[in-house]
């Protein structure tokens, strides 16, 4: 398991913990079965194939990149078992045998750029890994850009894992945009913002909106470079809810103080809690039960009300776009103001017409 | 026209952080033929001494850089890959296998997620196109290639090394205690790479998976430039970045990979052994 994908375990062994000490559900406990898809995909698809083959589990929590997540869908389908994907994504995929716990593009990407549209942002440059999620992502906002007098500048992609951006920013440079929508992935954020820091051109001047960077990367990223820049996601280690100091409190106590908590940590911690409310709902644990007494199930999480919308197996999120503090943390400059609904397919936005 | 301007620096820069890499797996590879994959953690072991040594000073974690690899190289040396000389399908496995274990060794150390190493306050900021931080590498590797020259023609032991290089047999028949100098040579190598390492947390990642980002580079420094060859690594290092940095201005990322690639296979199509080569009347 890589970086990331560690500590979104650690936040689901801690809703399972939860659960159990509140009486577990139909009178058991629940036993986590922990397998590691190392990063790979294939990998992913093979230790869900043992998961519901051998270990017979009721239900499956867990996938990191879209590349796991796809690789994992005909597996699921197929057995009809189920799966609970905690991570922001794509969109454009709805499958009957997985709940979308992290936001789709209507929850997380559309407002950010509403929120540059609002600061008056016209000219972006598009910079990403070159994978499935940075390219459809950059349809969207190319897309939106066009339907709201927005100009693209210049769209780039970068191969996994690529550390070179000396390059990538004299391009940045040169085309002078107002701000800059990053998809980059995992560690080439690192290697970019170090690289775009020692330019001197600041947050201010021109910032970065990042999709994929929350509290765990900031500190690898170094603070220092990625501070006064922009994030769009649907919680942060400081969104003001009651559950949510439960969730950091609870957290730190288990793994240290000096934990943070993230986004797909607590998509992920909310995966188990709203699948063990719909399994009490359905009152058995069987997969079509379960997926039928889910739509409507609505809890008070750390990042607010979440409900799953029965028709896409997505749930209600509340957009919100932050700032990176000096010491690390995000704090949140704007909100959606209520749970937005989900629309994987972005059927509901005129000007995505043309992507679907 | 500023922006084709810029380039030239930056792929100066490119060549520089390539050269720091290769340098080290010039010799181990091509003095001793060992296709040391574990190179890569190597540099990841002088990234993390910078980590742990941040508030000591960034200065004094380049000699430490180059002990602490230079130690597990030798280690790695003494251990196994004496064991396996000669024999290179072998030690590729075997070092990909001790590599994957550094890896881990790693992430059970520092944690999986990158860790924070802060750049000194004298390397901020930077004059023109390229920052502070790209010059002091550009320094680094320009100090490095020379102390590498000096060892290797100005002093007892870089003869020797250089006798071993071009004749093995040769060199031992004439008294020279070639294990010794397989030692050493493996020292250098490996601490080379510390160096590297050390150089890297300024502009990249910090973490586990840092040896894997930049070992094929490495190597294809080393086969473009000729084994074992100093002036062949410097000028490979330089061209390849050179060639990346305009191939990247003008197309993209993934397509100026291609274009380096495609560059580097077709000269070894021209020039097997690479820019530089011994002339020797060997056998082997």
């Amino acid at each position: 398991m890589a970086i990331s994908e560690v500590t979104v375990r650690d936040a689901e062994l801690l809703a399972i913990e939860e659960v159990n000490a509140a009486g577990g559900v139909l009178g058991k406990k629940l036993e986590p079965v922990v397998e590691d898809g190392a990063s790979d995909w294939p990998t992913f698809a093979e230790k869900a194939t043992k998961l519901i083959a051998q270990d017979k589990v009721a239900t499956v929590f867990g996938g990191w990149t879209s590349a796991s997540r796809k690789a994992m869908l005909p597996v699921f389908e197929k057995r009809k078992a189920l799966l609970w994907y905690p991570v922001q994504y794509e969109g454009l995929e709805s499958s009957p045998y997985i709940f979308y716990t992290g936001a789709t593009t209507n929850q997380q990407i559309v407002p950010g750029l509403d929120y540059l549209k609002e600061k008056g942002k016209k000219k972006l440059f598009l910079v990403g890994s070159d994978y499935v999620f940075p390219r459809t992502a950059n349809k969207i906002i190319k897309a939106y850009a066009a339907a709201n007098g927005m100009e693209v500048l210049g769209e780039e992609y970068t191969p996994l894992g690529h550390t070179e951006y000396s390059t990538l920013v004299n391009k940045i440079v040169e085309a002078k945009p107002d701000a800059v929508f990053n998809t980059l992935n995992g560690d080439s954020n690192v290697a970019f913002f170090k690289q775009l820091k020692s330019t001197g051109i600041s947050a201010d001047q021109m910032p970065v909106m990042s999709v994929s960077v929350a509290e765990e990367e900031v500190r690898g990223i170094g603070v220092d470079n990625v501070a006064g820049h922009l994030v769009a996601w649907n919680y942060y280690q400081t969104t003001d809810t009651p559950a949510n100091e439960k969730f950091v409190a609870a957290f730190k106590a288990k793994y240290g103080a000096d934990k943070v908590t993230s986004d797909p940590m607590e998509a992920g911690y909310n995966a188990v809690h709203l699948w063990a409310e719909a399994v009490k709902k359905a009152g058995s644990t069987d997969v079509e039960a379960v997926k039928k007494a889910a739509g409507g199930v609505s809890l008070d999480r750390p990042e607010g009300k979440v409900t799953i919308d029965g028709d896409n197996q997505h749930v209600y999120k509340t957009a919100r776009i932050g700032v990176v503090q000096p010491d690390g943390q995000i704090k949140e400059v704007w909100n959606s103001g209520e749970p937005i609904k989900p629309d994987p397919y972005l059927r509901t936005y005129p000007w995505a017409g043309g992507l679907v | 026209m500023e922006g084709m301007v810029n380039q030239l620096p930056i792929g100066l820069s490119i060549g520089a952080v390539l050269l720091l890499i290769a340098l080290g797996l010039t010799f181990t590879f091509g003095q001793m033929g060992v296709i040391n994959m574990a190179h890569g953690e190597f540099i990841m072991a002088g990234a993390y001494t910078a980590y742990l040594l941040q508030g000591v000073g960034f200065l004094v974690a380049l000699p430490a850089a180059f002990v602490v690899a230079g130690v597990m190289g030798l280690i790695l040396e003494r251990t196994l890959i004496r064991r396996f000389y000669g024999r290179p399908l072998d030690t590729l496995l075997l070092t990909w296998g001790v590599s994957l274990m550094l890896q881990q060794l790693a992430r059970d150390l520092f944690g999986a997620p990158n860790v924070q190493v802060a750049s000194p306050a004298w390397l901020r900021g930077g004059a023109g196109i390229l920052p502070y931080n790209r010059l002091f590498i550009l320094a680094l590797a320009a100090a490095s290639v020379l102390a590498i020259w000096a060892y290797m023609n100005r002093t007892g032991q870089g003869r020797r090394m250089r006798a071993v290089m071009q004749n093995r047999r040769l060199a031992a028949t004439s008294g020279i205690d070639t294990g010794r100098v397989d030692q050493r040579t493996f020292f250098i190598g490996s601490g080379l790479a510390g160096v590297a390492g050390v150089a890297l947390t300024l502009i990249g990642p910090v973490g586990p998976a840092l040896g894997t980002y930049y070992i094929v580079d490495a190597f294809l420094v080393v086969v473009a430039g000729g084994l074992g060859q100093l002036r062949g690594a410097v000028l490979a290092a330089i061209g390849l970045g050179l060639l990346n940095s305009y191939a990247e201005f003008w197309s993209d990322a993934s397509l100026a990979k291609v274009v380096v690639l495609v560059a580097i296979i077709g000269f070894l199509q021209i020039r097997p052994q690479g820019l530089f080569f011994v002339r020797s009347r060997a056998l082997t």
